[in-house]
């Protein structure tokens, strides 16, 4: 048993539930008792879904608990079969229906015989892997099946497209940006002269999985979803896939060369390289904002980075390399795929940590007191906390991580979007110089917010007055850093004069 | 229908296949956390539940909440791992950072499947780390959102004190700076003799209320000088009311049916069966039915309520004549129901997860005298519905506002069904005369906020499927 209050990633279901339900016309059915489908809830408002999400339960309840589901699970595949009449109907486990053990697979057997649709049953073991992992699993799950069916039915057609041609894979209802992610690709692969084969899964039909092989080369964006259904067409097809996530103006041209090897190498003859400095130099802006007297002021300002493998990698290195931020500690809730982190980001960050732990994260960041934080919704509560800016990066997220205007993380214009948010984020640089010279505009009383700030001591007036001083953003810091150096001393009373042996002491 | 248009003295019962959306009754921990202030709630389930309830519960999560999981791992499934020896470790954890007055096991499905014998764990651990420890099964096998706070409540009625543990508790001293922030139970007895209240035997109130809520009520009551002589719950788990056999109870919320049984059962207690505080209406029919137990005559009700109708007067304007269809998913729905059709709508349609007519019949009596009076034709009450055929029927009757789950609400919008969030009425204060507004403030919400789009022409927001 371990206490937990909160979680990044969510339980084995949900990834499965998510891919099911960006496919067109697919119906997955959880086995699982009342309340577990919590999940329509979050697509219908996270995502402000207008069509009713294509989830429902075969209820596990006391007399399942007591008879098994019996015929229950096969009745309710077959009635979504005449009701909704999907292509396909994902059966998918819970934590609950795993350790009943019932024999699910031969309830999908049966179930197909009496319907019109496809029936299958999802892969995934709820205690050992999570949301992500799931996610992964049953994608390549479901491409798989259909593969083998189109073999099976000899229309698998393996020829090549004329026009070099892609799939773009894991882009996915829920994930972080996605929809604005992919309308990017797409209008990339349109500037590069490929063509776009399928998107797999958001709004594709399973029928347009049997076209899955006429691509020249798979398009893996994020780490997390599409890894394991790129090997498997791979090892099928011998399609090539690139997996380099085109975030930030470096990755994005690395991924736009990786492209072009592989097109080349099946005698496409393409020359990337003029497209990728004019985008770079000219119509990307982020390329110019780290020239910029702007981003100047942001050199060597602490920054600590947490989120998902894909994004915490790609922020780490965008910020480090792009705009010469000093990521103190870059970090990732993946465990399961801790080495590929590491080996991304350990050259651009002091400190790498691997935890599913927020409280962990927490007390770094409390101990570290970065100038910004990029991380997920909890590490932007820890900035509110700890009066630190933080810029949302990364799931777990909320409602206004879905915007409704345009807002990529991939591409040049992910490029733009993401300049923006880490100026933000940062207080802005004049701003900075002003209040100082000015003594600060806020007046405010010093509340002590800090995870790690205890107010034991006693500041006197004139001291108070002088913190208050001190700009807002940084004021915790020195507040924190003077207390520490009295308590070092066993100084009981902060004088000005204490407040000023500190200043020159810790460069508080 | 043909049926009820029969009999139109009578409600229609139905009973569909249970396929709706609701929450989790572990959410209980939610509000219950909140109001019991010196409690912990440990829900012992999986990521599943964990992940439902930083969800479900928003921000609130970031509070330090005095509620965690005890996340069961594959290890402590398969039985490797001593159920006991994990949980000491957990309680202990629990007891050295926050020392809580009470610990609360929240048990969930997984724990009823793997049988994990929560009861019999409690009273040993209980006696060896020195702190109460209350089990509630609040799982999704049995039960749907609200109920959980029942079986919260049933586990703590158990654990209220009676009069003579109360008295040697004092000797010890137990509770001493508790009574000096409450001026003890002393000052209560003294109040107790004042002349304002008449002479009847101790009443109980349960169920889960904000505080203000609870002052309301029980202002509410002793206008008629009737003394409350505790809630279950308290605002602190060490000050759970004194209950002995004899005691009158009395419930303020329709889903503590099982509370209300272990009230009656186990701690030999009167329930009074009365309408529930909910509308005017309603909070005027609970007081009159607790005076009559009381050989009571109310006085100044009927102003009182007509009062308040003249002040909604606004707000009924906007919902006269205007039908309403409950999907259901808390409960509350009778007793809404009840309250909108004498505010002027009609209601084609009350769904509801479980029915208990006998711990409702008072406010099923309540409701039928409302549609005769009102005019209006009998609801059918759908226990356990199937929100596919609801969504079909909700198609062909087109109401003009629909009481459902955030799942559903989206897509009716983007249909032009005017929806309002079910889940909001648990959480807002809708008890009591002066909460009345408060309800038809909910329920006008999308009814207003549609008025002013209407000139728009935006309604339908979908695309005709082929």
């Amino acid at each position: 048993m371990k206490l937990a209050y909160w979680m990044y990633a969510g339980p084995a279901h949900i990834g499965t539930l998510r891919v099911a339900s960006s496919f067109k016309n697919v119906h997955a059915i959880m086995h699982a008792p009342l309340g577990d489908d919590y999940f329509n809830v979050m697509r219908s408002m996270l995502e402000r879904e207008r069509n009713f999400t294509p989830v429902t339960t075969s209820v596990v309840d006391r007399n399942v608990l007591a008879r098994g589901s019996q015929e229950k699970v096969v009745d309710n595949i077959t009635r979504k079969d005449g009701e909704e009449h999907p292509d396909l109907i994902v059966l998918t486990p819970t934590c609950t229906s795993s350790i009943l053990q019932e024999d699910l697979q031969n309830f999908v057997d049966r179930a197909q015989l009496d319907s019109q649709c496809d029936v299958m049953l999802a892969d995934v073991n709820h205690y050992r892997v999570n949301e992500l992992q799931a996610g992964d699993r049953t994608l390549q799950q479901i491409i798989e099946y259909y593969i083998k069916k189109a073999r099976k039915q000899g229309d698998l057609d393996t020829t090549k497209t004329e026009q070099p041609s892609v799939n773009i894979l894991g882009v996915s209802t829920l994930g972080f940006h996605n929809r604005h992610d992919c309308t990017e690709l797409k209008r990339l692969m349109a500037d590069l002269g490929i063509t776009v084969n399928t998107v797999i899964p958001e709004g594709a039909t399973v029928e347009q999985l049997k076209t899955l092989p006429k691509a020249w080369f798979n398009l893996v964006p994020y780490r997390e979803m599409g890894p394991m259904a790129a090997q498997y067409l791979e090892a099928e097809f011998g399609t090539p896939s690139v997996d380099i996530t085109p975030m930030g103006v470096v990755d994005t041209a690395r991924c736009i060369r990786a492209i072009q090897g592989i097109l080349n190498a099946q005698g496409a003859d393409v020359d990337y390289e003029d497209f990728i400095e004019n985008q770079t130099l000219h119509v990307s802006q982020a390329a110019w904002f780290s020239r910029s007297i702007d981003c100047q002021n942001l050199t060597g300002k602490k920054a600590v980075v947490f989120g998902d493998n894909t994004h915490a990698a790609a922020m780490t290195k965008i910020l480090v390399r792009e705009m010469g931020i000093h990521v103190v500690l870059a970090g990732t809730y993946c465990k399961y795929d801790a080495d590929w982190f590491r080996q991304e980001v350990s050259e651009y960050c002091d400190e790498v940590l691997i935890s599913e732990d927020h409280g962990e994260i927490g007390d770094a960041i409390a101990r570290i007191e970065p100038s910004a934080i990029f991380g997920t919704q909890m590490e932007r509560h820890v900035g509110k906390r700890l009066n630190i800016p933080c810029g949302v990066i990364a799931a777990p997220i909320h409602i206004q991580d879905f915007p409704i205007g345009y807002r990529p993380f991939l591409g040049y214009e992910g490029t733009n979007q993401i300049a923006d948010l880490v100026y933000n984020s940062f207080t802005l640089g004049m701003e900075d110089h002003l209040l100082e010279i000015f003594g600060g505009h806020d007046t405010k009383e010093v509340i002590t917010k800090g995870i790690s700030a205890d107010s034991d001591l006693n500041w006197t007036k004139e001291a108070k007055t002088e913190l208050n001083k001190v700009p807002g953003f940084v004021r915790g810091k020195v507040k924190r850093n003077t207390e520490k150096f009295a308590r070092d001393r066993n100084i009981s009373q902060i004088s000005l004069e204490v407040m000023y042996a500190a200043k020159e002491s810790v460069g508080a | 229908m043909t049926v009820a248009q029969d009999q139109p003295n009578a409600l229609n019962f139905e009973c569909e296949t249970g396929n709706y959306h609701t929450f989790c009754p572990i959410s209980c921990v939610s509000w219950l956390y909140q109001k019991i202030e010196d409690s912990f709630f440990l829900v012992i389930g999986t990521k599943t539940c964990g992940y439902f309830l930083q969800n479900a519960m928003g921000v609130m999560i970031f509070a330090e909440p005095r509620y965690a999981m005890a996340e069961l791992e594959e290890a402590d499934i398969s039985a490797q791992l001593n159920d006991y020896e994990e949980l000491k470790r957990l309680c202990e954890q629990i007891k050295r950072d926050r020392n809580p007055s009470v610990i609360v096991w929240i048990g969930t499905c997984t724990t009823e499947i793997i049988k994990m014998d929560m009861e019999g764990i409690a009273p040993k651990l209980e006696a060896e780390i020195g702190i109460p420890i209350v089990v509630a099964r609040a799982n999704g096998l049995d039960y749907a959102f609200t109920q959980g706070e029942d079986t919260v409540l049933a586990a703590m009625a158990q654990r209220c004190p009676t009069a003579a543990q109360v008295k040697s508790e004092d000797k010890e001293d137990r509770n001493a700076i508790a009574k000096l922030l409450n001026f003890g139970r002393q000052k209560e007895e003294v109040t107790q003799t004042d002349s304002e209240y008449a002479d009847h035997p101790p009443l109980v109130l349960f169920g889960s209320l904000p505080d203000p809520v609870v002052t309301n009520l029980t202002l509410e009551l002793k206008k008629q000088g009737v003394q409350v002589s505790g809630w279950l719950p308290a605002k602190r788990y060490t000050e759970l009311p004194v209950i002995e056999e004899g005691y009158y109870t009395c419930g303020v919320n329709p889903f503590l049916s099982r509370t209300a049984t272990t009230l009656m059962r186990r701690r030999k207690t009167k329930l009074i069966g009365a309408p529930f505080p909910i509308g005017p209406d309603g909070t005027r029919a609970w007081i009159e039915k607790i005076c009559s137990v009381f050989n009571i005559e109310p006085q100044g009700l009927e102003e009182r309520e007509a009062k308040i109708w003249a002040s909604l007067e606004d707000y009924l304007e906007l919902v006269r004549g205007k039908s309403v269809f409950f999907m259901g998913d808390n409960l509350l729905e009778v007793s809404l129901a009840r309250f909108l059709i004498r505010c002027g709508m009609t209601c084609p349609e009350i769904g509801i997860p479980y029915m208990d007519k006998r711990y409702q019949k008072a406010e099923l009596d309540f409701l039928i005298q409302t549609c005769s009076e009102m005019g209006v034709p009998m609801p059918r009450i759908v226990e356990k519905p199937d929100n596919y055929n609801q969504l079909q029927r909700i198609n062909d009757l087109q109401p003009d506002l629909v009481i459902t789950g955030m799942a559903h609400a989206n897509p009716l919008e983007a249909r032009g069904i005017n929806t309002k969030w079910s889940v909001e009425f648990t959480f807002a204060q809708i008890h009591g005369f002066t909460n009345a507004r408060d309800i038809l403030e909910l329920a006008t919400r999308p009814l207003r906020r549609n008025n002013n789009l209407k000139d728009l022409g935006w309604n339908k927001l979908v695309k005709e499927t082929v």
